[in-house]
């Protein structure tokens, strides 16, 4: 009874929390520092889930296989290497380093 | 815009879709595994796939109940990890403005990966297009991969085995390659990793994405003025 009452609470709260940026009203939205936020936040927290996802494994840092897979894929999108390769490259690299 | 441009961005966004929802398939195993394991029933399973549909925020909740942790915390960290959607869907709504009913349908679909594509295309003008492709492609096959992964246990063995762990952080840097052109989204974007990891011991799992993100957005602000 308690684990359904936690998986529902975690769907409709998960629900709301993306719901709640489609209904900020829109003129809040125009103003030119709310522009620049917006711009700007997807980039931040997509690094900030990149270096997360990369270099932590809970609450502890690590250096790991995912490290050499990154390397990778950092050096491919340099040089402007197509998307696939990109992501088929940096785990190719990182099963290899976890192999090792 | 012509037709032949149209169509190449049309087959460039539906490879990328489909890269980023096989890529994915490995995580939706896992977690349909872990959730059977933390003695969740498959109807809990799919419903969290289907509707709560947040891969890191689902992990969280079945990963901690497994372990024994409370619900409080499991369901918390789980709604910690889903704030970074809200912040997302204003982008979204910013970029796509929809209206009535469509507000709720795209908020179900709006995550890191959607969010991803349709910034990534908004300057090519098909962002709407990169947003809709992508949620297909992953809703679909991270529902698919849930329930074989709950019936049938993780037959691919863990995405590090795989080197899939990396995928989604690959796929997003290239994603995000167009908006780092210059010396300061770089400076941006590798300062808001080096908070995120820096609190990384010292919060929950899930706050170091948004102390990251926020303070790199706020720092970027008090630059420029």
């Amino acid at each position: 009874m308690k684990l359904w009452l936690a998986v529902l609470i975690a769907c409709a709260g998960c629900a709301v929390l993306k719901l709640a940026g489609f209904v900020v009203p829109s003129r809040l939205l125009e103003s030119s520092v709310a522009r620049r936020i917006l711009d700007a936040l997807p980039v931040t927290l997509l690094s900030a889930l990149i270096a997360v996802s990369v270099f932590a494994t809970g609450n502890h840092l690590t250096l790991d296989s995912r490290a050499a897979g990154l390397a990778v894929a950092l050096i491919l999108v340099a040089i402007r290497a197509p998307f696939l390769v990109v992501v088929v490259a940096a785990c190719a690299t990182a099963a290899g380093a976890h192999a090792l | 815009m012509s037709d032949a441009s149209r169509r190449t961005a049309e087959r460039r966004i539906r490879n990328r879709a489909l890269t980023i929802g096989v890529s994915i398939t490995p995580f939706g195993l896992s977690f349909g595994a872990v959730s059977v394991e933390a003695h969740l029933s498959l109807i809990q399973v799919c419903l969290l796939s289907l509707v709560l549909f947040s891969g890191a925020s689902q992990f969280a909740l079945v990963s901690i109940i497994g372990a024994g942790g409370s619900y409080l915390s499991a369901v918390g960290t789980a709604l910690l990890l889903g704030v970074r959607n809200g912040l997302y869907a204003a982008r979204i709504n910013a970029l796509l403005r929809p209206t009535g009913w469509r507000r709720f349908v795209m908020a179900e679909f709006t995550i890191d990966e959607t969010t991803a594509m349709a910034v990534s295309e908004s300057r090519s003008g098909h962002p709407a297009r990169a947003f809709w492709y992508t949620a297909l492609s992953v809703y679909v096959l991270w529902n698919v991969s849930t329930v074989v992964g709950a019936l049938v246990g993780n037959a691919l063995g863990s995405p590090a085995t795989t080197g899939l762990d990396v995928a989604g952080p690959a796929a997003f840097i290239a994603l995000l390659a167009p908006r780092l052109t210059t010396a300061r989204m770089r400076l941006v974007a590798l300062g808001s990793g080096a908070i995120a990891l820096v609190t990384v011991p010292f919060v929950p799992i899930g706050a170091p994405i948004l102390i990251g993100g926020l303070t790199a957005v706020a720092l970027l602000l008090v630059v420029d003025r």
